[in-house]
């Protein structure tokens, strides 16, 4: 039997995701075992052409070139998985989605003309359907072996879908905002990174993105902390600002 | 009659980002060189602006996934000097644990996943561990040497959470902190076992005359601090960058390319471990420095194909600064500074993996950010990369389409160039104008 095809994809990003499929330093050899690894460029220079069994892609659609990479990339691949952030919302590159984004590139660079760049930056399921979406930024690459393993042997990954808040409670974690009021958006967000900043005395500041929750509900006690309109704003607008419930949240809160 | 042709390289693989390269030569020479990033541009400098200061660390994090590190330092590190704060003592030395972490980490990756299968001949790392298992396995166990201390300091391996403007939220502890020595002691070794093969690598001869960018310390190996210096007799505090090293926007390229000012005919700068070996071998620890004697490495910072063994002798280092900050430590009453923002401009400077990475940050009083400058090694490399792959293929006009082409990705290779952060791009085409169809 033919072993399945892994391919995986950069689109706009820090190559920070598919760097944790690197990062797997234990398991690496035998993820290499039960898959044929036949695109992955940034570790390998033999690419080999689709179809594929699973396409894992990393980055968000900003450029015109992009629009027609990833309908090509859906049609070689059985099944289509978004890895991090920037495949899943847009990505911090996506505050230009709030903004001017011709300012934005004029601020940077001495000549936009030479720029191909789209005005907005947004999630691959925007595009093309989209099989399951791993969220993160970074991913969890415990998170990411069980996906590629599902996807591999036909079943649906066992990935939770409780909120931060809950992974502290499991863990035992003492409430950042409760104990020492420090503004978390725990409550409103997807787990995966294992309450990790509340670990660390800090408060979550949403990297894996919204949970689906009222994240309205939230707005109360964090504004109670002292988090009042631009700070609001900018609490939610990081690295999932486009994500629909932290998109709406910030507005929310924007002044006029 | 003289026809030309072209080599072209349309995706570069083994290097962090999106790159090609495209050459035209004929029988003579090199008739243009120019590599292509088009790695989509993010404009970070763009999206920083009206953020609260204390967030430049989190969000510069996601320029690179593999040296998140280094933007984090050279943020935290401005925004310090905007707000005369001065993070010392054991806080300090954490933060060198940390940036060592993940130099480990990003040579390891690039040492043997990424550059090695080169030399022996091998697509990848994964196709060479089927005849290398225990070297494959060795480095991966490096690697993860790194990781972990990226992990227990800074919370996770990419993207840490943990840092602040001011130092740390939270502190590992002693016992945490020693349990690592057995570890570190094995790497050692291994990083030891690695050089000895990579320093006896086949390189080809190139000589360049860039000028070599690094910091220099009084007595340390530049991570975090030290005046910028050059091969060239640069020598200034960090604030003056700009008025040494310009960036330029040119059309075929998402990175800015940097320009040297002040020198006739300036040679072209080049940043990373050539450079710092060049300038700070005399700050290296005493495990790194006999190591670099003993092979025979002092001047190996000529050849850009030696890089793969310089890298090595750093991650050396890394280890034994680990090891000996772990042992000297005491820890602190508490985990970060008080940090107070007034309004200002402030630098930051530090040495990621790949060569300098500099900040400058203007904030208002409310402490918000009004201008950002970021500056990646890669961007500053990619005109001495372009020099350099001149110089290869000038030197071997009637090579091989084929092995030209290899060659040429080598050369780009050796800067473990991470295009990611410097898009601000590479594509490889390589077009002869001598009748042979590319």
């Amino acid at each position: 039997m033919t072993r399945p095809t892994l391919a995986v994809w950069k689109f706009a990003s820090c190559d920070g995701c598919q760097l944790s499929l690197l990062d797997c330093e234990e398991e690496l050899l035998a993820v290499a075992g039960a898959v044929d690894i036949a695109m992955f460029p940034e570790a390998s220079s033999s690419m080999r052409p689709g179809p594929y069994t699973l396409s894992l892609v990393e980055g968000s659609i900003s450029t015109p070139e992009h629009l027609e990479q990833i309908r090509t990339i859906r049609a070689q691949s059985r099944y289509l998985v978004t890895i991090g952030a920037c495949a899943t919302s847009g990505g911090i590159q996506a505050l230009r989605n709030f903004a001017d984004a011709g300012e934005y590139a004029a601020a940077v660079y001495a000549r936009p003309d030479y720029l191909s760049t789209l005005a907005t930056s947004t999630p691959i399921a925007e595009q093309v359907s989209v099989d399951f979406e791993l969220r993160g930024c970074p991913i969890n690459k415990a998170q990411l072996v069980e996906v590629i393993n599902a996807f591999v042997n036909g079943r649906r990954p066992a990935v939770a879908s409780h909120s931060v808040c809950t992974e502290c409670k499991r863990s035992g974690t003492v409430c950042v905002m409760v104990a020492h009021g420090t503004p978390c958006l725990g409550p409103v967000t997807h787990a995966g990174c294992g309450a990790l900043c509340p670990r660390h005395d800090r408060g979550c500041y949403g990297c894996y993105g919204p949970k689906e929750t009222p994240t309205a509900s939230l707005a109360a006690p964090l504004q109670k902390l002292g988090m009042q309109g631009d700070k609001l704003v900018r609490f939610y607008r990081s690295f999932n600002a486009w994500a629909p419930e932290f998109r709406e949240e910030s507005r929310a809160h924007e002044t006029p | 009659m003289t026809t030309t042709r072209t080599i072209k390289v349309d995706y570069i693989a083994r290097v962090e980002g999106e790159a090609a390269l495209h050459i035209t030569l004929d029988r003579d020479r090199v008739h243009r060189v120019e590599l292509n990033i088009f790695e989509p541009p993010r404009f970070f400098e763009a999206l920083l602006r009206g953020r609260h200061f204390t967030e430049a660390v989190d969000i510069t994090s996601r320029i690179c996934g593999i040296c998140p590190i280094a933007y984090m330092m050279s943020a935290a590190h401005a925004m310090e000097d905007i707000c005369g704060v001065k993070v010392d003592g054991p806080l300090r030395d954490l933060r060198r644990v940390l940036y060592c972490g993940e130099w480990i980490e990003s040579h390891g990756l690039h040492v043997a996943m990424l550059h090695l299968p080169d030399f022996l001949g091998y697509p990848d790392a994964i196709t060479m561990a089927k005849d290398h298992p225990d070297l494959v396995k060795d480095a991966l166990r490096l690697k993860a040497v790194g990781n972990d201390l990226l992990r227990l300091l800074g919370g996770r391996e990419i993207h840490p959470i943990n840092v602040r403007v001011g130092g740390f939220y939270k502190l590992p502890t002693v016992a945490e902190l020693k349990a690592r020595r057995g570890e570190l002691d094995w790497a050692m070794g291994a990083t030891q076992r690695l050089l000895k093969l990579v320093a006896g690598l086949k390189a080809p001869d190139l000589r360049t005359a860039h000028e070599h960018f690094a910091l220099r310390h009084a007595d340390e190996y530049p991570l975090n601090e030290g005046r910028y210096a050059s091969t060239d007799g640069v020598d200034i505090p960090i604030r003056e960058y700009e008025q040494v090293l310009q960036e330029e926007h040119v059309a075929h390229s998402t990175a800015l390319h940097s320009r040297r000012l002040g020198a006739a005919n300036p040679p072209l700068a080049c940043v990373g471990p050539a450079a710092r070996i060049a300038l700070n071998q005399d700050r290296l620890g005493p495990l790194a420095r006999a190591a670099l004697k003993e092979h025979g490495l002092e001047d190996a910072w000529r050849n850009p194909h030696r890089s793969i063994a310089l890298r090595c002798v750093e991650i050396l280092f890394a280890l034994e600064e680990s090891a000996r900050i772990i042992d000297g430590y005491v820890a602190p009453d508490r985990p970060c500074f008080e940090v107070t923002p007034r309004a200002g401009t402030g630098y930051g400077c530090t040495e990621a993996p790949r060569g300098t990475c500099y900040h400058r940050y203007s904030i208002d009083e409310q402490g918000l950010i009004t201008a950002a400058k970021i500056v990646p090694p890669t961007a500053v490399n990619q005109a001495a990369i372009e020099g350099d792959l001149r110089q290869f293929v000038s030197d071997r006009l009637d090579m091989p389409e084929d092995e030209l082409r290899h060659g040429c990705e080598q050369v780009i290779r050796n800067f473990d160039p991470c295009i990611s952060c410097s898009a601000h791009f590479l594509k490889l085409t390589v077009e002869r104008v001598d009748g042979v169809a590319a």
